[in-house]
C-alpha cells in the first residue's frame, strides 16, 4: 500500500518536474539575474520514478514486418531502461504449424492483462476449412468487444488534411464478422450479420464514457440503418437509448457512405465515433491514410479485463519483409499507450516525445512519410532523442 | 492526344442494338423531387442547345397505390422505360417510415439494373485536396447486404443476411472486364473482404478471377476493401477500374465522389438487363429547391454518360467538354462550387459553349 503510494508520488514527481523543466526550456531567459534555475533544485533533479516491479506483457509479434516492428520497440525500451519484460508467442495463422496454441496466449493475455500485438495476416483460406479467422477468434477467447483508434495528425508528417483528431470505437465481436456463412444452394451463399442488443449497448456505453473520461464534446454514431433496418437499426436505436443518459455530450448519428465522403473532405467535424464492426473497419483505415497511413496510427483493443494494444490499421506489409524499410512509429506509439495503461507514465511520456521530436524534426523518416531512413535508422534516431 | 482520340471513338456501353445518330430516340426523363424539375430541365436545355437527336418523355414516379394495396412506380413509368430502354433520373425522395420502400430500390429491382457505374475524375479548375483522380467504381447492384432479409431471432437478436450469388457476381465482374476494355482503361480491382467473409467474398472473388482469365489483356489485381480504402486517402491514382459487392461500392463510390468535391458533381448510370438508367446520385436539396441555385453537373454528366451509351459519343464529347470548360472558366459557377451563378446563368453558359464549339 505504501509501497505503490511512494510510487505513484514518485511518479507525480517525475512529471511535474519534467514540465518545469519544459517550461524553463521554452521561457526566454532575457533577464538571468531574477530567474535562478537552481532555486528550484530539488524539483529539477534527475526524475526518481524507477517502480521496482516489473511489468509482464504478452507480445505477439505478428506476420509481415511484425517481428522488425517489435525489434524495434525491444531496443527502444531496453535504451529507455523500461521496466517491462515480453512474454513473447509466435501466434500466426499462414504459418499454423509453428503457431502457438490460441489457449496458451490467450492465457498468457488474461494472466498479464496487457499485450503488444501485431498484425496477423488472415489468408482468404484456412487450412483446416474454418471460417473464423485465428484474429477473430482470439478477440472471442478475450472478449475484446470494444477497439480504440486515435487518429490524430502528427507533426511533421506532411499530409492532406491537418489537425485531425478523431476517436473511432469500434465493435468487434459480432457484426459481419461473426464467422456464418453457407451454401444454400450451388452458388447461393449466405453471410449472416449478426446484430445483438447486449453487445450494441455495451460498445455504447463504452464510447459515452470514453467521451467522458477523455473530456470528448460529440459521439457520432456510424450506420446504415437506412437499409439494414432491423441489424443496424438495433445498434442505432442502442445508441440513441444510451446517449439520453449522456446529456452532456452531443449526438449524433451519420449513415456509413455519408461519413466516409465527409471524411475525406472535412475530417475535422468528427470527434468521437461509434461503429459496428465492419464499419469501423473501414473509417479505421480511411482515417489512418488521412493522417500518414498504416505506419503511424496506434489502437488498442479493451475487453473488461485486458487490453491489446496494436495498429489501428492492420495491415502486415508483407511486401517489405526484410527490406528493413517498415515505419516502426505505430508500433512505438502502441507500447507507449500500453505504458500509460499500466502506470508507467514515465516512460510513455519519454517515448511518446522521442517519436514526436524525431518526426517534427523530420531528417530521419521512413520510405512511407518521403524519407530514406531505414526502420533501424529511424530506431536509432528516436533512441538518440530519447530524454 | 492520339490515344484519347481513339479512347473516345471506342468508347461505348453495354452493347445493345445499334442505332445511328440521325435516327431520332426517346428517352424516359424522370425530373425527380426539389431540385429535380430544375437540374432536368437545365439538361434538356443544353441538350437541345447541342441538337442531340433525343426526344424526351416525361413520367412522373410519385407511388401510387398498386393493385395488391402497397405503394410503388405507377405503371406508365414502368412502361416508359420498358419501351425506351433508356433513362435520365433526377434525385428522388425516399420518405422516412412511410411504409412503402425507397423508390430508388424498387426502379433497381423492376429494372434489373444489375452494375452501377460511378466514374469520378477530378474536375480542372477545381481545387479539392486530391488532384488526377480519375476511377470508376462499379458496383453490384441487386443483392449482397442490400437484400433486404433481415429476422429477429429472439429478443433482442438481429440477423442480416448478405446474399451472393454466383450468377449476379459472375454478370457484374463480365460487365467490369467489358466497360474497362472498350472505354480504353488498363486495370480492373476487385474489392473484397475474403479474409473475413471466405465464402460470400469467396465466392465474388472467385467469378472476378475467371472473369479475368476471359479478359488477358486487361491488369487484374484483388485487393482488400480496408486497404483500398487506406491508399485511396493517400494515392488516388493507382485505381482505375473497381469492381466490388453492393456494400463496398456504396461506400467507396461515395468517398470516390468526395475526394473530387462530393455528389454534386458525380455522374452514375445503372446499366441493367433491360435498359439502363443514369442518374444523379445526390439528394433533393430541398432547402434551395425552386430558388435557381442548383448545380446541375452531376445530371449533365450522367446524360453524357448516357449518350455514350447510346453510341451518341459526338454529342457526348461536346457537351462534356463545354460543361468543364464553364466550370474551369469560373466565371459561371454555382453556390456548392464557390460561386455566385445561377443555375440558369450556368446552363446559358453552356449552351453557349455547346454552339459555338
Amino acid at each position: 500500500m505504501l509501497c505503490s503510494y511512494v510510487r505513484r508520488m514518485a511518479l507525480c514527481n517525475g512529471q511535474f518536474c519534467k514540465t518545469l523543466f519544459r517550461v524553463s526550456q521554452s521561457l526566454p531567459v532575457v533577464c538571468t539575474r531574477s530567474f535562478h534555475p537552481s532555486s528550484a533544485a530539488p524539483a529539477i533533479q534527475a526524475p526518481v520514478s524507477k517502480p521496482e516491479g516489473r511489468t509482464k506483457c504478452t507480445l505477439i509479434p505478428g506476420d509481415g514486418v511484425g517481428p522488425e516492428l517489435v525489434y524495434s520497440v525491444q531496443e527502444v525500451f531496453k535504451a529507455a531502461g523500461v521496466p517491462v519484460d515480453f512474454e513473447t508467442f509466435f501466434f500466426s495463422e499462414v504459418h499454423h504449424t509453428m503457431s502457438a496454441p490460441l489457449e496458451d496466449v490467450a492465457k498468457s493475455i488474461a494472466t498479464n492483462g496487457i499485450c503488444l500485438k501485431g498484425i496477423l495476416a488472415t489468408p482468404d483460406y484456412s487450412h483446416s476449412g474454418e471460417l473464423a479467422s485465428l484474429n477473430m477468434k482470439l478477440r472471442r477467447a478475450l472478449d475484446l468487444y470494444a477497439n480504440v483508434v486515435h487518429v490524430k495528425s502528427l507533426p511533421g508528417v506532411k499530409c492532406r488534411h491537418q489537425n485531425v483528431d478523431a476517436v473511432i470505437i469500434r465493435e468487434q465481436t459480432e457484426g459481419e464478422y461473426s464467422a456464418l456463412e453457407h451454401e444454400c444452394v450451388k452458388g447461393v451463399v449466405e453471410c449472416l450479420k449478426i446484430v445483438t442488443k447486449a453487445k450494441s449497448e455495451r460498445i455504447a456505453k463504452f464510447a459515452f464514457d470514453y467521451a467522458t473520461k477523455n473530456k470528448r464534446k460529440k459521439v457520432t454514431a456510424v450506420h446504415k440503418a437506412n437499409i439494414m433496418k432491423l441489424g443496424d437499426g438495433l445498434f442505432l436505436k442502442s445508441c440513441q437509448e444510451m446517449a439520453k443518459l449522456y446529456p452532456r455530450i452531443e449526438f449524433e448519428t451519420m449513415i456509413v457512405d455519408n461519413c466516409t465522403m465527409q471524411m475525406v473532405s472535412n475530417p475535422r467535424q468528427f470527434d468521437v465515433m461509434v461503429t459496428p464492426n465492419l464499419y469501423g473497419n473501414i473509417v479505421d483505415n480511411l482515417a489512418s491514410g488521412l493522417v500518414g497511413g498504416a505506419g503511424v496510427v496506434a489502437g488498442a483493443s479493451y475487453s473488461a479485463e485486458c487490453v491489446v494494444f496494436e495498429p489501428g490499421a492492420r495491415h502486415t506489409y508483407s511486401e517489405a519483409v526484410g527490406k528493413n524499410v517498415a515505419n516502426p512509429t505505430a508500433m512505438l506509439l502502441c507500447s507507449a499507450k500500453m505504458l500509460s495503461h499500466v502506470n508507467l507514465q514515465y516512460y510513455c511520456d519519454m517515448i511518446r516525445n522521442a517519436v514526436n521530436r524525431v518526426l517534427k524534426a523530420g531528417k530521419v523518416r521512413t520510405k512511407d512519410l518521403g524519407g530514406q531512413s531505414t526502420t533501424n535508422e529511424y530506431t536509432y534516431a528516436i533512441i538518440n532523442s530519447l530524454r | 492526344m492520339a490515344a484519347q482520340f481513339i479512347r473516345r471513338v471506342v468508347s461505348n456501353g453495354a452493347p445493345l442494338a445499334r442505332y445511328y445518330s440521325s435516327e431520332v430516340r426517346k428517352v424516359t426523363i424522370i425530373p425527380g423531387d426539389g431540385i429535380g424539375p430544375e437540374i432536368s430541365a437545365a439538361v434538356q436545355k443544353i441538350f437541345s442547345a447541342a441538337n442531340v437527336p433525343i426526344e424526351w418523355e416525361s413520367v412522373d414516379v410519385t407511388p401510387v397505390r398498386g393493385p395488391d394495396g402497397r405503394f410503388g412506380i405507377p405503371q406508365a413509368a414502368i412502361d416508359s422505360v420498358n419501351k425506351n430502354k433508356v433513362g435520365l433520373k433526377g434525385p428522388l425522395m425516399t420518405p422516412v417510415g412511410k411504409g412503402h420502400r425507397s423508390l430508388n430500390l424498387a426502379l433497381r429491382k423492376e429494372f434489373n439494373l444489375y452494375a452501377n457505374v460511378r466514374p469520378c475524375r477530378s474536375l480542372e479548375g477545381y481545387e479539392t485536396l486530391y488532384d488526377n483522380v480519375d476511377v470508376v467504381t462499379i458496383r453490384e447492384n441487386t443483392e449482397g447486404e442490400y437484400s433486404g432479409i433481415e429476422h429477429e431471432i429472439v429478443d433482442g437478436v438481429v440477423q442480416s443476411i448478405k446474399l451472393i450469388t454466383e450468377e449476379a457476381s459472375r454478370r457484374v465482374a463480365e460487365f467490369a472486364f467489358t466497360y474497362t476494355k472498350t472505354n480504353g482503361r488498363q486495370k480492373v480491382t476487385a474489392v473484397h473482404k475474403a479474409n473475413i467473409m471466405r465464402m460470400s467474398d469467396g465466392l465474388f472473388l472467385h467469378c472476378c478471377r475467371e472473369a479475368a482469365e476471359k479478359f488477358p489483356d486487361v491488369k487484374f489485381e484483388e485487393k482488400y476493401l480496408d486497404t483500398v480504402c487506406l491508399n485511396m486517402v493517400q494515392d488516388p491514382t493507382q485505381y482505375d477500374v473497381l469492381v466490388m459487392p453492393n456494400l463496398y461500392g456504396d461506400i467507396l463510390s461515395d468517398m470516390c465522389a468526395g475526394l473530387v468535391g462530393g455528389l454534386g458533381l458525380t455522374p452514375s448510370g445503372n446499366i441493367g438487363l433491360n435498359g439502363a438508367l443514369f442518374e444523379s446520385v445526390h439528394g433533393t436539396a430541398p432547402d434551395i429547391a425552386g430558388q435557381d441555385k442548383a448545380n446541375p453537373t452531376a445530371l449533365l454528366l450522367s446524360g453524357v454518360m448516357m449518350l455514350r451509351y447510346m453510341k451518341l459519343s459526338d454529342h457526348a464529347d461536346r457537351i462534356e467538354k463545354a460543361c468543364f470548360d464553364t466550370i474551369k472558366d469560373a466565371k459561371y459557377r454555382t453556390g456548392d462550387l464557390g460561386g455566385s451563378a445561377k443555375c440558369s446563368e450556368f446552363t446559358d453558359e453552356i449552351c453557349r459553349k455547346v454552339q459555338s464549339g
